[in-house]
This record gives C-alpha cells, structure tokens and sequence, in this order.
C-alpha cells in the first residue's frame, strides 16, 4: 500500500524490503498484519477445499485419511491463529492510535517484533506438513494422548503454538498500554469508541489465556519427550486434564475472536444508520461481562468427557448465562438501526450480515449448551455448523466490514462499489450454503473429523462441498477489489461516510497522514 | 513521547509482563489444582491408603460391586478379577483377589490405575491396602495373586447401588530397553 | 405430560412441513429415539427450536422493518436517541426467565441422563485403534467388533452398500426394555462411544472408565460411530447395537458362549498353506488392512510394507513375535497376541508370507503361535 507514502513528512526511513522489516509505525505494522492475515486465510481456505474436496462423495477419492486429518488441524489452528487473530491485531494497529488520538502505539519496536514472529510461526505450521509422518493430525484442540503418537511435525506445531502465542501477549501488551496511557487529553475511558474498548476488554483475554495454552503445549511437549506423565493415566496424569487446561484458554480465545468483531460492527452500524450507538455504555458492560463469564465456562465443550452430574450442571447454567450480554449486545445493534436514516454501501451489508448469522450461530450456541441436547450433538457436524457460523459469518465478515469501511482512510482511494456489493451477495449466499445444511448433517448424528461418512449424509455434504468452492472462489474477487482499489481506484472524499464521527474521520485528512496525531487533539 | 510518559508505559508493561507469566503459571497450577479437586471428589485417589472413618456396618443395606480389569502396553499379560461380582454391605471389610499373569517372556514393571464407575461413588470406596498403591515387578512368565481390602463408607448415597472398581495396568517400564522416539511416557516420575 | 405430547406433535408437524423433506431422505432433525431419555431430549431440543424461532423472528423483525422504512433512500430522517433504561433493563430480564424456562425441563433431563443406578446389566466397552472391544461382566462374553465394509467400497472400486461405514463384523446385542449399563475405556487414546438413537454418547478414556447407560424400547439395529478423534481411521470404528427380545438375546448369549467354547479350528491341528492361507486373508482385511494397506505396500515410514518386508519375508519366528507381542519400537504395531487367537493369528502369518506379492511357501501352525505365547 504505497499510498500512504504520499502524505510523509519526509522522515527518513529505509526504502524496499527493509522498510517493512524495521518499521516501527503502525501503520505499516497494521497493513502487514492484514496482508499476512489475508494470505493465511487463503492457505487455511485452500486446506479447507481439500477437506471439502474429499467429502464431496463418500469414499476415499481425494487424500489418505491421516492427510485429511493434518488438514482439519492445520485449517483450524491457521485460521484461528494466522488469519483471524492477527487480522483483528492489524485493525488494532492502524485504528487503535488514530481513534484515541496518539501518535503510535506505545511500544513501537516491540510491535515490530510481534509481527514478525508471525511469518516464521506461519513457516513451521507448514513445513510440519513435509517432515516424515506429516504434521500433526490430531484437531486444533491438540488432545492427548493422541499428541504422543504422533511425529515430528506435532513438535513443530507445538513450537508454532509457542511462537503465536508469544506475538499475541507482546501485541496484546502494546494495546493495553496504548489504551491506558496514550489517549489524547479529554478522551476519557467513557468516550472511547466502542472498538478500543473491545480490544481493550479482549487484550485482557489474551494475556490471560495464551500463557495458559503455553503451558498446556509444554506440558504435551514434555509429555513426548521429556518422560512427565501429566496427561498419561500410567503415571498418575490424566488425558482429561489437558482437556481442561485447553479449555480455559480455548473458550476465552472464542471471545478473543469475537469480541474485536463486534467492535468493527459498532463502529460500522452507527455510521450507516447516522446515529449514535444505542446503550454505548450497556455495550461496554455487556462485552466485559461475556469476557468474565468466558472464563468460567470451559467445560462444557467438555460435555461428554464423564464429569460429575453437579460439574455439568454449573457449567450448563454458567453457559446459558452467557445468552444474557449476548443478547443485550444484538438487542443494542437493532436499537441503533431502528429510526435511523440507512443507507447500505457494502459496509453495512456486511454488518448487517454478521448480526443476522451470528445471532444464528449464537442460537445454535443455546440449543449446545443444554447438556442433554449436547449429548446427542457434540463433536458432530452440528457443532462445525454452529463455530462457523460465530468464526466465519460472525469475525470474518466483521473483518470484511472493518475492511471496507476504513479501506478509503487507509489508502485514500475507493473500492468499486458494485463489485464489493456482490462479493457480500456471493459471500453470504456460499457461506450459507456450505454450512446451513452442516446442521442436519449434524442432527442425523454426522461426526466431524471424519475423512468419509455413511450414504444418508451424502447429499448435504455434497451441496456443503459446492459451496465452499464457491465461497472460496469469492474471495479472491476480494483480493481483486482490493489491488483494484490499491492501484486504480478513485480518490476517495475527506469523509466518504456520512455518519462517522471518531477521530480519524473527523480530525485527519484521507489518506490518513504517515504520521498523525504527533500533537494531541483535544476531545470535547 | 515525553519521558514521563515512556516510564509510565514501562510501568504498564511490567505489570501486565507479571500477569502473563502469572498466568503460565496457573497454566501449570491448574495440574495439582485438578489432583486437588479430584481427589476431594473421590474421582482420581491413587496411591495412598485411605482412612476409614466409620466401620459401623450397615446391614440394611447391600451394594453390588463390580470388579473389572484392563491391561495396556504391548506385552502379553492378563489381570483377571476372581470375582466378578459382589454384594456388600456399607461398612463391611471386603476382600478382593485380581490374578496378574505375565505370559510374555520379559519382566515388566507394572503399576495399575483405579477407577470408578460411578465417579463419585470413588469417594465413599476406602481402600485400606491396594496393589495399585505400589509398582509390581513381575518376571517373565510369573503368575501373581495381587489383592484389595476395601469398605465401602456406610455414608454412600442411597440412590447409589451399584459400584464399578475398574484397574488399569499399565506397563512403565519392559525389560528391554525401548527406543525412545514415540512412545507413551518414558517412566513413572510422580 | 400434556406439553410433551404438544412438543412432539410439534416437532413431528414441522418436519412434515417443510417441503424438502419430502424429497427422498432429507433427514432435518434428530433421528426418533429409541429410548425415553432421547425422547425428552428430543423435546427438549424442539422447545429450544420454538424460543428460538420466535425470538428470531421478533429481533429480526425490528431489524428489516427498519431496513425497509428507516432507510435513507425513502427519505427517513434519523432519530438522535441513544438509550432507554426502561428498554434495557427490560430486554436483560426477560432473557433471563425464558433461560429459566429451558434450564428446568433441561436439568431433569441430565439428572436422569447420569442416573446410572440400579442397571439389569453392565458391558463393557473399551476403544482400540481401531475397533471396539465389548464385554459382558454379567455372561462373561467378549469380542471385539470392527467395521465389516469391505475395502474395496472406501476405494471406490465396488458399489457401496446400503449401511456403507455403519456394519461391523460382530454387532452388539442386548436385550428390550433392559437397563443397559455402559462402561466405557480405551486401550490407547481417547474414542468415543456414540449411538443417537439411544441417546448415548461417553468417552472413552484410557486408564480410566466412565459410566452411561440406556434402555431400548424397541427391538432393532442402531447405528453409530466414533465421536472423538483417534487417528486416521477414527471414521471407520462403527458402532452396531441390535436390540432383541428377551428370549432372542438368551439365545444369543447361549450360542455366543458356545462359540467361544468350539472353534470351528482345532489349534492342535497341521493345516496346509492353502487352508490357512484362506482363512488368513479374512483376518488381514478386518484387522491389518487399515494400516498396511489392500496390497500389502503398507505406508512407510509409520506403516512399513508387507510386501517384501524385512520381518515378513524374514525368517517365522520374528514374524510371529511381532505379530504376537507388537513392535518394539514401534507404537502402531499392537501386540495382537491378547486380540486373536492361535489359528487366527497362525493364519494371518502364513497368508503375509504366502500372498501380496510375498511367496515363501511356509506354513505356520497354530501351534507354533500357542509356543511363541508361552
């Protein structure tokens, strides 16, 4: 993204590859987080074709059954740590500083470093793929005692793993103190926009969740080599425990993910509708208590694992609770639109879009967090179903929103409109066809990580397959949109959207200046 | 950035530095946390003898217990319960005989794993000697009587009738040495 | 008692209105259970649907209400309020009462789900890579039970039958209207024993067993499969439970014991190549295809090779110790010593050596394997 050169104050930094190397501003970290983000979801897309592909028919037509599940973990553990994750970071990078009126981030080298421990993390999830006996085909959830059979590449994931989770605490540190410290003069903590507050809130999450996956990591890896006996029953361990230690990271990262969507989608909705957030301070109570309460829910993805009936019973109560702030959050979107003067530039379609399916994924979330029903819908493709719906429909299209709609700020052209419009229309279609009918899969009892699957499945997973293919190929008329506005799109107005009214809208030119904020603006 | 303000952000680092790292750590606390919470709920006590409190026999009263054995590792051997089934009184002192027989052709260090079907009712089973609470080494082709002496606590959920005690042998260490490459656990370190 | 009733008229009506369903076999909705629990959990699941429709449609009916008249292009003017009390105050509390009203029926559905007192029977069940080992504590009866479809149909070369992945060599079989405690365990990694029409899904844990249970109400063959990740054939352990009569089951368990007792082979007896050859090539398929493949090709490195392989064109004795007592170093090759019996594990050999590719000529006895255990 050369444009943002246009607007340098003419200090002097390096020029070609090591200019992205040593940068410290955030910008440029920001856009490398996107880039890197964007390209990983093409790789984890392209693994999640080859699974598609294989369960197009039943039967072995496509990859061994040990490659196909090297693909499920390696899609998983890619989208959710190399493209989800760093995408939300990227938007943190660029819009964090220029929302709250500071200068950069608060430790620019240390960003610097959070990023690019990303591109080797990234390298190793894929060699793992070609050392002997392949990578690690055990699930994202890296279970033991399955970890222990496996080979070469299970290390190599593992010190991926490590990487990620490092890049995630340092980034998640600069945020935080960004956030406390930086804020320019009259921003108080209640007059931030609701994006900061969310990262906010969700870079509290990750530095207490990853440590804890760290450490369950380590401990599998000492498990394989090193002789502990932490998840091994042989020598007083349980397989359980690492159950429980993922867990506690693993249900806090769902909200790590989604909580920074539904500060892109707060942001976005208001803008469109020309009004302001309704209950924007029941929005920022409402996301801190779903982070609270992720914390103390974890096991009941753990439904089937045998605990104790009165376990259960807390953490389905616990769960159900968790419908509460959901609710208000999505009662608190509808209220924002409701009288207000819409207009539907593809933005807002995919905000719209991300609060209609990820309501739906939140419903299915409910009807999971019955024990009784769970029973009969763990690990199958209900549960696929439903975690696509809050991940894919819920955090990408947020992400696509968040795209569109700073895209003109970014680079100070615009998109082609009609082409972002119908890369919403073809993106919501696909998605719905490839995952809606993942629920009566589900329901007939289909379970997931399977390379093949009985006759009476047949049809809904072919129709499942197409429609992958199809939501794959629409995103690269994205990655089209995206060079075609880079290279050859119209320059964009100061304030192409009517209703935004943060910082960098109101208080920086467009393109957005290399350098902005070096003085503090002052909030009224 | 004025200095007041970088010390200020090194002041932030540090302390959410110290909330990462405290956080690792309870990754690792989580482990005898676990322990801790299984065996006040009776789930996972391995290998101490329990204390009994009450010895009043309830004669009012009768559980069946089940008895059932597996064997892991790559040897062939065999843990047999004598009896598959008994009907106990709470309180009563119960013996129990497991036959262990080794038919391969190497000493095997063994060391068995209780559990208990319904989980909780391992909180109210007191075993007073058990051979799961030491190693058993066993010699190539050697046959071994290995017992239990249990009560069932009078205390027991009345909607409890029917106790499962299931061993698991698990083979820690052959005679050969083993390559080290793949394997599940190296040894017994706890 | 009258609200079920309503619930399962309901969830039987909507699935009938729906016109997809009326294409062929469309299944849209959980499998009609076979068991009382799975029928609460079916009208458990069926109330969730219905609160969740309703609310659904109401949310998202503000919201294209308002797509549709407050939009600019119509000339709407947007309105500055920003909140309410009264609204959210009222839109945190009523969520919670409708949660209420779904937690109840659920929590009297999982206190019976757990209740595994008082059983009229206990099987045990444990997971093996890639099979399940039953046993019956009560009638001392035990097999293991693995996925019958023949290879050919996975790769394509043959027409899949009709319970393609979902028929195994020996299903499980247990008597109508009986308690049915389950045991589960596993031998290696975590399995998981999934049937949906009985309602019945635990993991299988090694080292440790859990507990679940069910009672059939009627007599028929319920399918399901492994729930847990387990490896690379974890989509081929399938579960089969036939459900019998009382008197069927008797008699099942009577021949089951004298089966076990007469085998149709005699280990004491010298069997020709060809004999044992024959025989071998059945247990090759149900038992080491997975891993060494139709053509004995094998996939190296974690799965060496059959044909040509160093152990099976080498000389009986470590063939036989392999197949016995498992690999040494390595952790796929299970010790089938405990798993088969002499002739079976006799025939196998001899078929290793004598066909995918390998012509030895030897035979091995059964016999020999009774030697090599000791």
């Amino acid at each position: 993204m050369e444009a943002v050169h246009e607007h340098d104050h003419g200090h002097d930094h390096p020029s070609g590859i090591m200019r992205w190397v040593t940068t410290t501003n955030h910008k440029d970290i920001g856009t490398m987080y996107l880039w890197f983000s964007f390209t990983m979801f093409l790789v984890g897309g392209v693994m999640a074709l080859v699974i598609r592909a294989e369960l197009f028919q039943p039967g072995l037509q496509v990859v061994e059954p040990e490659f196909f599940n090297q693909m499920t973990t390696l899609h998983g553990l890619i989208m959710v740590f190399g493209a989800i994750m760093p995408a939300f970071v990227g938007f943190a990078n660029w819009q964090i500083p220029m929302m709250i009126g500071a200068p950069d981030m608060a430790f620019p080298r240390m960003n610097n470093w959070s990023f690019w421990l990303l591109p080797p993390a990234a390298m190793l999830l894929v060699i793992s793929m070609f050392v002997p006996g392949g990578s690690a085909g055990v699930g994202w959830t890296l279970y033991a005692p399955l970890t222990v059979q496996q080979g070469m590449g299970m290390d190599l994931v593992i010190f991926a793993v490590h990487i990620l989770g490092m890049s995630s605490i340092m980034g998640s540190i600069n945020i935080i103190t960004t956030i406390l410290n930086m804020r320019a003069p009259g921003m108080t903590m209640m007059k931030m926009p609701l994006f900061v507050w969310t990262w906010l809130i969700t870079a509290y999450l990750l530095i207490a969740a990853m440590p804890v996956l760290a450490g369950a990591v380590t401990m599998t890896l000492t498990d394989r080599h090193f002789g502990t006996n932490f998840f091994n029953a042989a020598g007083g361990g349980d397989p359980v425990l690492f159950q429980h230690i993922f867990w506690f990271f693993g249900h806090p990262e769902v909200y790590i993910i989604a909580i920074p969507a539904f500060g892109v989608v707060s942001q976005v909705l208001p803008a469109f509708s020309r009004k302001p957030l309704f209950g924007y301070a029941s929005m920022v109570y409402a996301t801190a208590s779903i982070a609270i309460l992720s914390f103390l829910v974890w096991a009941h993805h753990m439904y089937t694992v045998g605990m104790p009936v009165e376990a259960q019973l807390y953490y389905m109560f616990a769960t159900m609770l968790i419908a509460v702030p959901t609710g208000v959050k999505v009662f608190n979107w509808v209220a924002t639109m409701w009288k207000g003067s819409l207009t539907f530039e593809t933005p807002m379609l995919f905000a719209i879009g991300f609060l209609f399916l990820f309501t739906l994924g939140g419903f299915t979330g409910l009807v999971l967090s019955l024990t009784p029903v769970d029973v009969q819908l763990h690990d199958t493709y209900y549960v696929v179903a439903h975690f696509h719906y809050v991940m894919v429909a819920g955090a990408l299209f947020s992400a696509f929103a968040g795209v569109y709609f700073w895209l003109p700020k970014w680079i100070g052209k615009m998109y082609d409109e009609k082409l972002g419009k119908l890369h919403f229309w073809l993106s919501i279609i696909f998605f719905n066809v490839t995952f809606f009918v993942q629920h009566f899969s589900g329901l007939a009892g289909m379970p997931r990580r399977i390379p093949d699957y009985a006759l009476q499945f047949a049809d809904f997973n072919m129709i499942s397959s197409i429609g992958a293919f199809g939501f794959g190929l629409s995103q690269l008329l994205f990655l089209y949109i995206l060079v075609k506005a880079i290279r050859s799109g119209e320059k964009a107005p100061e304030k192409p959207w009517e209703g935004a009214d943060t910082l960098e809208w109101t208080h920086l030119p467009t393109p957005a200046p290399y350098h902005s904020f070096e003085t503090p603006p002052t909030v009224k | 950035m004025t200095d007041s303000a970088a010390s200020r952000n090194r002041e932030t680092l540090r302390k959410l530095a110290i909330i990462a790292l405290l956080m690792f750590g309870f990754g690792y606390a989580l482990v005898p946390l676990y322990e801790k919470i299984c065996e006040v709920t009776g789930i996972n006590n391995l290998v101490k003898p329990d204390e009994v409190v009450n010895t009043q026999v309830d004669t009012s009263r009768t559980i069946v217990m089940e008895f059932d054995a597996n064997v892991r590792g790559e040897i062939n051997w065999q843990l047999i319960p004598r009896e598959r089934k008994k009907r106990v009184h709470p309180g009563e002192l119960v013996h129990v005989v497991f036959d262990l027989k080794n038919a391969s052709d190497v000493p095997v260090l063994a060391q068995a794993i209780p559990s208990y079907g319904p989980q909780r009712a391992g909180l109210y089973v007191k075993k007073l000697d058990c051979f799961c609470f030491t190693q058993q080494e066993i010699a190539a082709g050697e046959n071994r009587e290995l017992s239990v002496v249990l009560v069932v606590e009078p205390s027991i959920p009345r909607d409890v009738h029917t106790v499962t005690l299931s061993y698991t042998m698990f083979e820690i260490e052959g005679a050969e040495q083993r390559s080290a490459s793949i394997r599940l656990a190296g040894g017994k370190k706890s | 008692m009258r609200l079920k009733a309503f619930l399962r008229l309901l969830g039987s009506g909507a699935a009938l209105l729906l016109p997809a369903v009326a294409v062929a076999e469309w299944r849209l909705n959980l499998k009609p259970a076979a068991t009382a629990i799975g029928r609460d959990i079916y009208d458990l699941h069926t109330l969730v649907m219905i609160i969740i429709t309703v609310i659904f449609i109401g949310v998202f009916g503000f919201m294209f209400y308002a797509i549709v008249k407050h939009r600019k292009s119509v000339g709407h003017k947007a309105e500055q309020f920003h909140e309410s009390t009264t609204v959210e105050i009222i839109w945190t509390v009523i969520p919670v009462f409708i949660l209420i009203g779904m937690a109840w029926p659920a929590t009297k559905a999982l206190l019976t789900l757990r209740d595994t007192s008082a059983p009229d029977m206990t099987i045990k069940v444990t997971g093996y890579q890639w099979k399940w080992g039953y046993e019956y504590l009560d009638d001392g009866i035990q097999f293991y039970s693995t996925l019958a479809t023949p290879r050919e149909q996975i790769q394509g070369d043959d027409e899949k039958g009709e319970n393609y992945l979902l028929e195994v060599d020996n299903p499980l079989v247990v008597p109508v209207g009986k308690k049915v405690r389950i045991l589960t365990t596993a031998n290696d990694v975590l399995h998981a024993w999934f049937v949906q029409e009985l309602a019945v899904k635990q993991d299988a844990i090694p080292g440790f067993i859990r507990d679940t249970w069910f009672r059939a109400e009627r007599t028929g063959t319920f399918r399901g499969q492994c729930a847990e990740l387990c490896g690379k054939e974890h989509g081929f352990m399938p579960i089969v439970v036939k459900v019998v009569s009382e008197d069927d089951y008797r008699g099942w368990v009577e021949t089951k014991k004298a089966g076990t007792a007469v085998k149709a082979f005699d280990p004491g007896k010298t069997y020709s190549v060809a004999e044992l050859r024959s025989t071998g090539e059945g247990v090759y398929n149900t038992h080491c295809v997975a891993c060494h493949q139709t053509d004995g090709g094998g996939m190296p490195p974690t799965f060496p090779a059959i044909t040509g392989g160093k152990i099976a064109t080498g000389p009986t004795t470590g063939h036989i110790d392999i197949v016995v007592n498992g690999s040494k170093k390595n952790p796929m090759m299970a010790a089938w010593g405990p798993q088969l019996t002499d002739v079976e594990i006799a025939a196998v050999i001899t078929y290793q050596r004598n066909a995918l590719g390998n012509a030895l000529g030897d035979a091995v006895q059964p016999g020999a394997i009774a030697a090599a255990r000791k």
